[in-house]
C-alpha cells in the first residue's frame, strides 16, 4: 500500500502543501502570532519535514525535536486550542491537494500522536482526541 | 566510482553510498539530521562538477541554480568538489576603479578583480581592504559583462569602511574581494514570469543588478521595480531606473517617500502600502526583496500572504553590524 506522501507526489506535492498549510495558519488569528518572528526560509524547510512525516513519506522526526522545537511557543502560550488549529489547517491543505477522506483522518490522527511532545507535556499520548 | 571532495576530504563515493554517507566515513563535519531528503540540514553547494538533480528536489530554484543539493540523497554521476552553501572562495586581489557619490549617503564604487571573479548580480561579497578590515555588500551590475563589479556603499555615521571608501578609497586603491555568497539572483528559464523586485535604500542595487541579469536573458514577463526611502533625497537611481523603463516596454518603476510630498513620479507613502496597494494578487510572481531586515521581513511575508509562492520570493535583509555576514549595502 503506497503511502499519502507517495499518492499525493512525494517532495514535488509537498512543495506546494507547505505553501498551501503555512497561508493558512499565517492568516489564522488563533495562531498567527507564533510565527511573528520567524524565518521564513527556515519555517519553510520544518514545515515540509512536518507535511512529509504526517503523509507517511521518509523522515526523521523525533519527540526530543518536537519539545525542543516548541518550547519556547510552549512558553508563550501554545496549548491544545493551537494543535487544534494545526490539524484543522492541515486536513483543509490536504483536501485542497486531493487527498481523501480517509487519508486525512488518518494524517490527523498521526499529527495528533506528537501533540504531547509538541505541548512538552510528560505523559504518553491520551491519543483519540 | 565517483570521487567528493570537501575541506580536506577527498574520497571515493561506493556505489550504495551517499555523498554525505562517503564523507561521514571519511571523516568530514557535515551536519545532517534526517538523511532522507527532508531536513535540509546536509545542503552542500558543489563548487565543480554537477549534482544529480534528484538531489535538488524541494530546494528553491535559486539554490539549485547555484548548484545547492541535500548530500544525503545524493548519487553522484560527477565527480564533485563540495563547500558549505554559505562558505566563501578565496579571496582574489583588486583594485578601486571608480568611485562616485550618487547620493547624500550613498558611494558608487566600482572595483577591477585582478584574475575573473564569477558573481551573479543580487549575491553579496566580501569586500576586504589591505588591514583586514571587512564588509560585506551586494553587487550592482552584471560584472562579466561590465569587467568590474559595482558596489553601491551607504556611509553610515560611525562605519568604518563607508567612510573609509567615501574618503580615501581612490582610484587605484588596492583591496581584496571574497565570495560570492547569497542566493538571491535571477534564475532564466521562465521568460513569461511577472517580476516584483522591491527594497529601500542601497537595497537598490541588487535589485538594479537582477533586473539587467533578466533583460539580459530576455525576460519578457513585467519587471516592476519599487524603491522606497525615506526622503525624496534617499532615493538614489532616478536616471538609471528611467534608463530601464525606457529602453524595456515591460519595465515599470514605482518610487515611494515616507516623508515629503509626493510628485509626479514619487508616491507619498510606505512602501509596504505602496506594494500592497498595487499588487493585492501576487500569485504567480516572483518577488525579490533588498534592504533593511524588518522592511524585508514585513514584505516577505506580505508577498506570501498575497499569493506568491515561498518557493518564488528571494530576499536578502541588509545587516549593518560590523561582523555581519550579509550585505550592508
Amino acid at each position: 500500500m503506497t503511502s499519502l506522501f507517495e499518492r499525493l507526489g512525494g517532495q514535488a506535492a509537498i512543495t506546494t502543501a507547505v505553501d498551501v498549510f503555512y497561508r493558512k495558519m499565517l492568516k489564522d488569528p488563533r495562531v498567527a502570532r507564533f510565527f511573528a518572528t520567524t524565518d521564513m526560509n527556515r519555517q519553510r524547510a520544518k514545515q515540509a519535514a512536518f507535511l512529509t512525516m504526517v503523509t507517511g513519506g521518509p523522515n526523521a522526526y523525533t519527540g526530543k525535536d518536537m519539545r525542543a522545537g516548541h518550547a519556547h511557543l510552549v512558553a508563550q502560550g501554545l496549548d491544545d486550542s493551537h494543535v487544534d488549529v494545526v490539524i484543522e489547517h492541515l486536513g483543509a491543505t490536504l483536501a485542497e491537494l486531493g487527498a481523501k477522506p480517509e487519508d486525512i483522518a488518518q494524517v490527523a490522527a498521526l499529527a495528533n500522536s506528537v501533540r504531547d511532545d509538541v505541548l512538552n507535556r510528560a505523559s504518553p499520548s491520551t491519543a483519540g482526541r | 566510482m565517483t570521487r567528493v571532495r570537501f575541506d580536506t576530504t577527498d574520497v571515493d563515493v561506493g556505489e550504495r553510498e551517499s555523498v554525505l554517507d562517503a564523507l561521514l566515513r571519511a571523516g568530514a563535519d557535515v551536519p545532517y539530521s534526517c538523511r532522507s531528503g527532508v531536513c535540509q540540514s546536509c545542503c552542500l553547494r558543489a563548487v565543480e562538477g554537477t549534482p544529480p538533480s534528484a538531489a535538488q528536489v524541494g530546494l528553491p530554484p535559486t539554490l539549485v541554480a547555484l548548484g545547492h543539493f541535500l548530500a544525503c540523497v545524493a548519487h553522484p554521476q560527477d565527480d564533485l568538489v563540495c563547500a558549505r552553501p554559505g562558505a566563501l572562495a578565496g579571496a582574489v586581489d583588486a583594485t578601486i576603479r571608480e568611485r562616485e557619490s550618487i547620493a547624500a549617503d550613498v558611494v558608487r564604487v566600482r572595483i577591477s578583480p585582478n584574475i575573473p571573479f564569477v558573481v551573479k548580480p543580487g549575491q553579496y561579497v566580501n569586500l576586504a581592504r589591505t588591514d583586514g578590515l571587512v564588509r560585506s555588500y551586494s553587487v550592482a551590475n552584471l560584472a562579466d559583462e561590465d569587467g568590474y563589479v559595482e558596489l553601491h556603499v551607504r556611509v553610515l555615521e560611525h562605519g568604518a569602511m563607508s567612510r573609509w571608501i567615501a574618503n580615501d578609497a581612490v582610484p587605484g586603491t588596492p583591496v581584496s574581494l571574497r565570495g560570492p555568497a547569497g542566493s538571491c539572483v535571477y534564475v532564466p528559464g521562465s521568460p513569461h514570469e511577472p517580476l516584483l523586485l522591491a527594497g529601500s535604500g542601497t537595497g537598490l542595487a541588487p535589485l538594479l543588478g537582477i533586473a539587467r541579469d533578466a533583460l539580459r536573458h530576455a525576460h519578457r514577463g513585467p519587471i516592476h521595480v519599487m524603491h522606497g526611502g525615506r526622503t525624496e533625497a534617499a532615493l538614489y537611481g532616478a536616471d538609471a531606473l528611467a534608463q530601464l523603463a525606457r529602453a524595456h516596454a515591460n519595465v515599470a518603476v514605482t518610487r515611494c517617500v515616507l516623508e515629503g510630498p509626493g510628485s509626479d513620479d514619487i508616491v507619498q507613502g510606505r512602501l509596504d502600502h505602496v506594494i500592497a496597494a498595487r499588487h493585492a494578487d501576487l500569485s504567480g510572481w516572483r518577488v525579490y526583496l533588498c534592504g533593511h531586515p524588518d522592511l524585508v521581513r514585513t514584505l516577505q511575508q506580505d508577498a506570501f500572504l498575497a499569493g506568491a509562492s515561498l518557493d518564488a520570493i528571494h530576499a536578502d535583509a541588509f545587516l549593518t553590524r560590523a561582523d555581519a555576514p550579509v550585505p550592508t549595502g
